[in-house]
């Protein structure tokens, strides 16, 4: 257990860099929220109607962006084979660095996330079922990204390689969170939607663990 | 996999049996196609979409199968992770491609047939998007295989990822159930029994058989071609060392 | 029960008590490294496991460590479980030492004990004995190669376990640390342990030799 709560606090703080990782994430938000109004044009109602959906979609690219460092760096250094040598079974290891990883980057997006869509034009009355969104969604990202990062240790062209992978992956959390959010603006019950994320990302966390360890392994091998 | 028949365990007895095989189902395909097609375009128009409906002949055979060859794709991967078993392999590799074959067909046929149907080529409904979320994990697929240069690693690479993306079938199955989508419901594969006419059901069916059958035929083929392709490779680099 | 058999684990002593390799066979990118390999190591021995680049030194390594499959044979560890060795029965040092270059040494010092199941009293002991004590607080990417390979090994120490596989160990260290870590070698084989190190120049200290050749 000790051992796990170390691996957690050495991945968090690997993720968070000098400070670096989520002013990186951050960062990549304030672009999005910059460069969408430019691109589209400032009419108020045009950007509001699409600022939830905005916000959810630089959720999962900036997601998409901190995968490389989940596994691609312990693989190249050896630190994957040492983490496999252990009592600890690999699958609570990738458990663990996934939830690292949402920890550094997954979380203060979340907390990032209702602020972009309220600047984007959204009604302030979202910003609570943005923010669960983006927190779930989040964790759905991460542990599903893990899988993609995972799968492409030892490929050329590997970012590119977990993005085509994790994209038809990312799409029904999108297409849930996405969802929800719409019915909300528009008066409709969210609750459907919000539940199938929640279902997704809980059946990320209990199964990607699973491919992730079989694709290190085989990566290792 | 002594629990196998020979034919599918042993390299050389699949061989053998595809080598009659193969032609055969593509004969099949071939007839079943154009009794298929002649019932199918001689049958009364549709009371509302008139001949429009006849892409229906073309497009739901094409929106099956790339589920089916989906489920071959993920069993290859299974057996090929589980039992390491060379054929298995060649035969999720072989798959992959005639899937995303497949599936083009069946968005592209849908999106001609939404034109006239829907006023648009596409919407984002659930069960197109579930079925282009198909078509992309195909291509992930390919490209998986193709990126690592570890020829066994990046098979049971793609394996994984095969298994991982199974989890969207049910999900383009049932999409229509759980959403109010403009994409028309099952009438087919209902629980109650198939709601439409025979006289467009026996076409469609007649279509589905030809194109599994011609499924049927160019898995094997390529199959075949993957078999060859390992054996001509393994002679060269004995070659090269000898 | 569970906490004396460790504590008989952590002192080395025999419950490796021997290191079977029968006939092994690795393929690798569809190339044969090697076939028919053969070595019955015993507790307080050790093995130097030479042979050209690309004869596949680090593979059969990293098949004793479970990472790679044999394509053929077997590997033993004289009828303890092989999951109990490859999860706390061996060290494995290999070409990489996993350590980050953004972290500070006693950082990694202090994470790689803990995961192999040193403490931190160990860990400053084994630290002590390598010389570690005056580098702890840079961060990594500031040491040399030897400073890194030493930290590397310093879990060896730290977190004593029977089997130790190593990858050519000594090549980034002078000649005086290689001395010490014959020495550090021999105290290991002294007291039980087994090792297997692949090497191009022999090792400081008495081994058997096993040969990979194409």
């Amino acid at each position: 257990m000790s051992r796990l709560r170390a691996l957690l606090s050495r991945e968090v703080a690997l993720a968070w860099g000098r400070g670096g990782g989520p002013l990186v994430a951050v960062g990549f938000y304030a672009g999005v929220a910059t460069f969408l109004p430019l691109a589209i044009g400032p009419e108020p109602e045009r950007l509001a109607a699409i600022a939830p959906g905005a916000a959810w979609v630089a959720l999962a690219l900036a997601s998409l962006l901190s995968l490389e460092r989940l596994f691609e760096r312990d693989y190249e250094d050896g630190a994957l084979d040492l983490l496999l040598l252990s009592p600890t079974p690999l699958e609570l290891t990738c458990f663990v660095k996934c939830l690292g990883q949402w920890l550094a980057t997954g979380a203060p997006l979340a907390l990032a996330a209702p602020i972009a869509a309220i600047g984007l034009g959204a009604d302030p009355s979202m910003a609570p079922l943005v923010f669960a969104c983006a927190l779930l969604g989040g964790i759905a990202f991460a542990f599903v990204g893990g899988i993609g990062a995972a799968l492409s240790l030892g490929a050329r062209r590997g970012g590119l390689l977990t993005a085509v992978i994790v994209l038809p992956l990312f799409v029904p959390p999108v297409i849930f969170g996405g969802g929800a959010l719409d019915a909300f603006a528009s008066g409709l019950t969210w609750t459907s939607g919000f539940a199938l994320l929640g279902a997704y990302a809980a059946a990320a966390v209990a199964f990607g663990p699973i491919a992730m360890a079989a694709a290190c392994r085989n990566a290792l091998s | 996999m002594s629990w196998a028949p020979a034919f599918l365990s042993n390299p050389e007895r699949f061989m053998a049996f595809s080598r009659w095989a193969a032609p055969m189902f593509g004969v099949i395909a071939v007839v079943l196609a154009v009794i298929g097609l002649w019932l199918g375009f001689t049958a009364p128009d549709d009371y509302q979409q008139g001949q429009t409906v006849r892409i229906m002949y073309i497009h739901v055979p094409a929106a099956w199968l790339s589920m089916f060859v989906y489920v071959c794709l993920a069993v290859a991967s299974f057996l090929s992770l589980i039992f390491r078993h060379v054929l298995a392999d060649c035969a999720a590799q072989a798959a992959a491609p005639l899937g995303a074959a497949f599936t083009f067909l069946a968005l592209v046929t849908g999106a001609l047939w939404g034109r006239p149907m829907w006023g648009a080529y596409w919407v984002w409904d659930a069960r197109l998007t579930s079925v282009l979320v198909l078509f992309l994990l195909y291509l992930a697929y390919i490209a998986l295989r193709a990126s690592l240069d570890d020829e066994a690693k990046a098979a049971r690479a793609a394996a994984i990822l095969a298994l991982v993306g199974a989890i969207n079938l049910p999900i383009v199955k049932f999409s229509v159930d759980w959403w109010n989508t403009l994409h028309q419901g099952a009438s087919v594969f209902r629980g109650d029994g198939p709601t439409l006419a025979p006289v467009f059901l026996w076409p469609l069916l007649i279509m589905g058989l030809a194109y599994m059958s011609a499924f049927g035929s160019l898995w094997l083929v390529r199959i075949r071609g993957e078999v060859w392709r390992r054996r001509a490779e393994a002679a060269a680099v004995r070659a090269a060392r000898g | 029960m569970r906490g004396t058999a460790r504590l008989l684990k952590s002192l080395g002593e025999g419950v490796i008590r021997e290191l079977l390799i029968r006939d092994a066979a690795i393929r690798r990118g569809g190339r044969l490294l090697f076939e028919g390999v053969s070595l019955a190591l015993e507790a307080g021995q050790a093995c130097a496991l030479t042979g050209p680049n690309g004869s596949g030194k680090t593979s059969l390594l990293r098949a004793v460590a479970g990472l790679v499959r044999l394509e053929a044979g077997e590997i033993g560890f004289g009828g303890v479980d092989p999951l109990e060795v490859r999860g706390e029965g061996l060290h494995f040092v290999g070409h990489a030492d996993g350590l980050k270059p953004a972290r500070t040494a006693r950082e990694e010092l202090d994470f790689w004990t803990g995961w192999c199941g040193g403490t931190a009293a160990s860990a400053k002991d084994a630290a002590q004995e390598l010389e570690l004590m005056p580098l702890l607080d840079l961060e990594v990417r500031r040491l040399s190669a030897g400073q890194r390979r030493r930290l590397a090994m310093a879990r060896l120490l730290a977190a004593p376990r029977p089997l130790w596989l190593l990858d050519e160990p000594l090549s980034p260290l002078d000649a005086r640390w290689r001395e010490a870590f014959g020495g550090l070698m021999r105290r290991h084989i002294d007291g039980g342990g087994l090792i297997l190190a692949a090497v191009h120049d022999p090792l400081p200290l008495p081994t058997f030799s096993l040969e990979l050749a194409p």
